[in-house]
């Protein structure tokens, strides 16, 4: 038995594959599930209605979703360019700390239509400049910019409760270390009345929409596959790399500071080191369980999303804990790479 | 001036140096392992957390220590085995594997821990190793305190690092790990099996991942709580470059790092109205960074390191 490198690469496999991917990785968590001793299939559903059962849960699923798109995408440009941006934790929360700083400032007396953009940009701009850092690293002493990306994350957080602690700490907050609020100009308005899901789901999918053009209409997406195809390869076409890397970095930097942007002003309004339950590294699952597509990463954030938020209400009916959320997210990471694969090759004898 | 002396002639210090490197130096050992056969294993910080967690669930239940330290091996070994399959046999990116890894064994250590016990205000403990005197050393004035007070699996870990380097160094096993790191076509060539040795070396140093995380639970602490691992993973796979890939120099490392840790623990009382503690914590990160950049450059990577191998296939 042997692998064999397919001639193509079947449209119709490479379309199937995440269904097929997430179908296995609910195979194999089913079994943990039984081990646990509750029915299978009642957790599964009670998985989905949790997500999307009621208007309350669909708004809270979306609400949910809005920062796994945005730091799904922040993962999704990053690798496709193979800049590995594993540091969309750490951004999300300079971007997130940053957004309070300047929104519990004087600066916030600006009304609402010139605060929020204002705000957005200093947000991303906080997590481009963070993930500027493990780039130089790789472009000027050749660090490997996994590890340094990674180990930013608990710089980032450190640093996060540096600042609720003391200087933006909110006095009125009965000694909790969480962040002054915004002001009420910066909050986002919301999609759905009497919901948590605020404006910042149709910035997430915009976004979407414009990276994938960007791909794939234009020179810097070009130039952004074929770093990441083949470095050789793109140098000798003329392609400047250290530049193309420079920008993707500051896309995806600037996706997951936005990311905590959005979350900040949309959800919380302030700024706790509890802020994110791990949007940055779900980011990375969100991006290849959509195979690095933009519009993909949508879907896969709302399926990841779905997840987390299904699981809560399950786990309360069932007993079951909430980790198997996790469990089934990141199976289908590794399930995906697998049926990913057999899109590429086939088995021969 | 004279705090800062006082804490470097404190015998507790050097004690802790050595508690703390010792997760570090199963861990920094494991990765050497995996990379010098040719591949990255971004699994280390999830297979530290489910050893961990796997060794501490094995003694609550009942088991001794020793059988705690085992399971984590072997689960570790398991995980190694997945992330061979996956990065070898099918020849992914060993980058993206490695962190489904890392991903999917948090979550299942989280998952299996929470079943097992349920959440309480105060987590329960087991006993942990107990520290062992050696006869005539442990009775030095300084040096007995010092060194020679440690659990028995800080001891295997300077003796893994021994052997680890005699069969790197100096036996037909270490030439052909190294082999197939740095050339696996060559290797092949000479009659080795490339595939074999990196399977054997990713199971190998994924159970010593395994046995450093375990470390935290049945020596260092008596008790499992998420995100204990705090990181450790990745810094391990920083001391492995810093070390240039060598056992010995793995061992002097993570001696380095954790004498900085040690040192900091120590200087947060003495500091801790003028500076704030999160600054304190940040150090261990930002000293690994720093390290990576001060050495990445003259780093002698194994050359096939990251490379897919497929027999017949460029």
């Amino acid at each position: 038995m042997r692998l064999e490198r397919r001639a193509h690469r079947p449209l119709f496999l490479v379309l199937v594959s995440p269904l097929i991917a997430v179908a296995a990785a609910l195979a194999i968590a089913g079994i943990l599930i039984a081990m646990a001793g509750a029915p299978v299939l009642e957790a599964y559903w009670r998985i989905v209605t949790g997500a999307f059962g009621t208007r309350l849960a669909a708004t809270e699923t979306f609400t949910r979703a809005t920062p796994l798109i945005l730091t799904g995408l922040a993962a999704a440009v990053a690798f496709r360019a193979r800049l590995w941006n594993i540091g969309a934790e750490g951004q999300f929360y300079v971007g997130a700390i940053t957004v309070a700083a300047l929104g519990s400032s004087t600066l916030a007396a600006l009304p609402g239509p010139l605060l929020i953009p204002t705000l957005f940009s200093a947000g991303a701009l906080a997590g481009m400049l963070l993930m500027l850092l493990p780039l130089w690293l790789r472009l000027r002493f050749s660090v490997d910019e996994v590890v340094t990306s990674l180990l930013l994350n608990f710089v980032a957080v450190l640093f996060v409760s540096l600042l609720v602690e003391g200087v933006l700490k909110d006095p009125l907050a009965f000694g909790w270390p969480q962040s002054l609020p915004v002001s009420e100009h910066a909050l986002l308005p919301k999609l759905i009345m009497r919901s948590r899901l605020h404006i910042g789901l149709a910035v997430a999918v915009a976004a979407a929409i414009i990276v994938h053009l960007l791909q794939s209409r234009t020179v810097f997406g070009l130039r952004t596959r074929a770093a990441g195809l083949s470095p050789a390869g793109a140098a000798f076409a003329g392609v400047p790399l250290g530049l193309t890397l420079v920008k993707v970095a500051c896309l995806s930097g600037g996706l997951a500071g936005l990311a905590g942007a959005i979350e900040v002003m949309g959800v919380k309004g302030y700024v706790t080191t509890d802020l994110s339950p791990g949007y940055g590294y779900s980011g990375i699952i969100v991006a290849m369980l959509a195979n690095l597509h933009p519009v993909g990463v949508i879907a896969a954030a709302v399926f990841t999303a779905a997840m987390f938020v299904g699981a809560d209400g399950m786990s309360r009916a069932l007993g079951i804990p909430t980790y198997i959320a996790d469990v089934v997210v990141s199976l289908s990471l590794l399930t995906m790479l697998v049926a990913l694969f057999f899109t590429q090759y086939r088995i021969r004898r | 001036m004279m705090a800062l002396f006082d804490i470097l002639a404190s015998a507790g210090l050097w004690a802790a140096v050595l508690r703390i490197a010792t997760p570090l130096i199963f861990g920094t050992l494991g990765a050497v392992l995996c990379e010098r056969s040719g591949v990255l294993n971004l699994g280390i910080e999830g297979i530290m957390t489910f050893g961990a967690m796997v060794g501490w669930l094995t003694v609550y239940n009942g088991a001794d220590l020793w059988t705690g330290m085992l399971v984590a091996a072997l689960a570790g070994a398991v995980f190694g085995l997945m992330h061979a399959l996956l990065s070898v046999t099918l020849g992914l990116s060993q980058h993206v594997t490695g962190l489904g890894i890392t991903l999917f064994a948090s979550s299942l250590s989280y998952f299996l821990f929470r079943l097992n016990v349920p959440l309480a205000s105060t987590p329960p403990t087991i006993v942990p190793f107990k520290p062992v005197s050696i006869p005539g050393l442990s009775d030095l004035p300084f040096f007995g305190q010092a060194i020679f007070t440690q659990t028995m699996p800080t001891y295997l870990a300077i003796l893994t690092a021994m052997v680890m380097s005699y069969v790197i160094f100096r036996m037909p096993l270490g030439l052909a790990i190294r082999m197939t790191g740095e050339n696996p076509h060559a290797a092949e060539a000479q009659g080795i099996n490339p595939v074999r040795i990196r399977y054997s070396a990713i199971m190998a140093g994924s159970a010593l991942m395994g046995m450093g995380g375990a470390f935290l639970t049945l020596s260092a602490f008596n008790s499992f709580f998420p995100t204990m691992v705090q990181g450790r993973g990745w810094i391990c796979i920083a001391l492995v470059v810093f070390a240039s890939w060598r056992p010995g120099r793995a061992l002097l490392g993570a001696l380095l790092f954790a004498f900085f840790d040690a040192f900091q623990l120590r200087l947060q009382p003495v500091l801790g109205d003028r500076v704030p503690y999160q600054i304190f914590l940040m150090i261990p990160y930002i000293l690994s960074i720093a390290a990576l950049a001060l050495v990445a450059r003259r780093a002698k990577v194994p050359q096939a390191l990251m490379q897919a191998y497929r027999r017949g296939e460029r």
